[in-house]
């Protein structure tokens, strides 16, 4: 199976690389009001088994691809 | 034991680690035996103390020190400090501990998202740990910094924790990356476990423009004797 995770600095939390971002897009001509800038992590995981691929996911997310104290992940699972 | 005059203290190597040889040069200028522990390694050798030193351990790869974690030398590093061992990681080596779980806290990119490389003024907020005893309370100290990634971030909960423990040890005077209440340097609630982001090895001789560095391992150096003398 496929899995995105999608990882985003929290809420709150300075993202100095989005006001970057933010600003250069400004600089461009674009209106932006806002940036924020997460990562994107593709993996190839799992049996079959949904339920067991999401939880393993989870833990993935919790103990690695993500630090809990800054960052929120979002699990996406493909075919 | 014999080597409690010159204690022993283990320096941690990384692939990427790059400041293992200052540090290892600057506990022996102060009076240690540095020991270089290769990170492949599955056990610590007996030592008064381990240091993590600067760098950029596997590349840095996912956030910094996330991937350190993983090696090998690290779950007898984690043994070491849950039995109360001196454990002192300085700027790559804060994010691997901080990463590692052994220090409250994370470590985000700089607010400004510039290298900042230069001389940074310090308060001194506590002296009753293992690695600021040579410290004067409210004193200041000038040890520069050299990093990517050394806002330190903790939210409301954890801040309000490491202020009523007094786990805050020391704070820049002029903040150089954002951290948060301008911390520049933690321990673990215990005590035993520091890090920060600024290079005390780096400030240990009159050439390099400070020796106030030399305090801070000196402290460590103090304390790592006076434990191998008392489990001789």
């Amino acid at each position: 199976m496929k899995a995105t995770i999608l990882v985003r600095p929290k809420p709150g939390i300075l993202d100095p690389q989005g006001e970057a971002v933010q600003s250069s897009l400004r600089q461009l001509g674009f209106p932006v009001d806002g940036a924020r800038v997460g990562r994107v992590i593709d993996l190839e995981v799992g049996n079959g088994d949904i339920e067991r691929t999401r939880a393993e996911l989870e833990r993935m997310c919790e103990q690695l691809l993500a630090n809990p104290l800054i960052e929120s992940y979002e699990i996406a699972l493909g075919e | 034991m014999s080597g409690a005059a010159r204690p022993r203290i283990a320096v941690l190597v990384f692939p990427g680690s790059n400041d293992d040889r200052d540090a290892a040069l600057a506990l022996e200028g102060l009076g240690a035996e540095p020991v270089l522990v290769w990170h492949a390694e599955s056990s610590l050798p007996e030592v008064g103390a381990v240091v993590l030193p600067g760098g950029f351990s596997y590349g840095d790869y996912l956030r910094c020190g996330a991937i350190a974690r993983f090696a090998p030398v690290m779950d007898s590093l984690g043994r070491f400090a849950a039995e109360g061992g001196l454990v002192l990681g300085i700027c790559n080596g804060f994010q691997v501990l901080c990463e590692a779980g052994l220090l409250p806290g994370a470590l985000r990119p700089n607010a400004s998202l510039s290298f900042v490389c230069r001389d940074v003024r310090l308060r001194v907020e506590r002296t009753s740990s293992p690695f600021t005893s040579r410290l004067e309370p409210g004193s200041s100290l000038t040890i520069p910094v050299k990093h990517g990634e050394g806002c330190y971030f903790a939210d409301d909960e954890l801040l309000a924790e490491l202020e009523s423990n007094g786990q805050v040890a020391l704070r820049y005077e002029e903040n150089p990356n954002g951290s948060i209440d301008d911390i520049a340097g933690v321990t673990n609630a215990e005590g035993n476990v520091f890090g920060l982001m600024p290079h005390p090895e780096h400030a240990v001789d009159p050439l390099l423009g400070s020796t106030d560095g030399a305090s801070i391992l000196g402290s460590l150096i103090d304390a790592a004797r006076e434990r191998l003398l008392t489990a001789a």
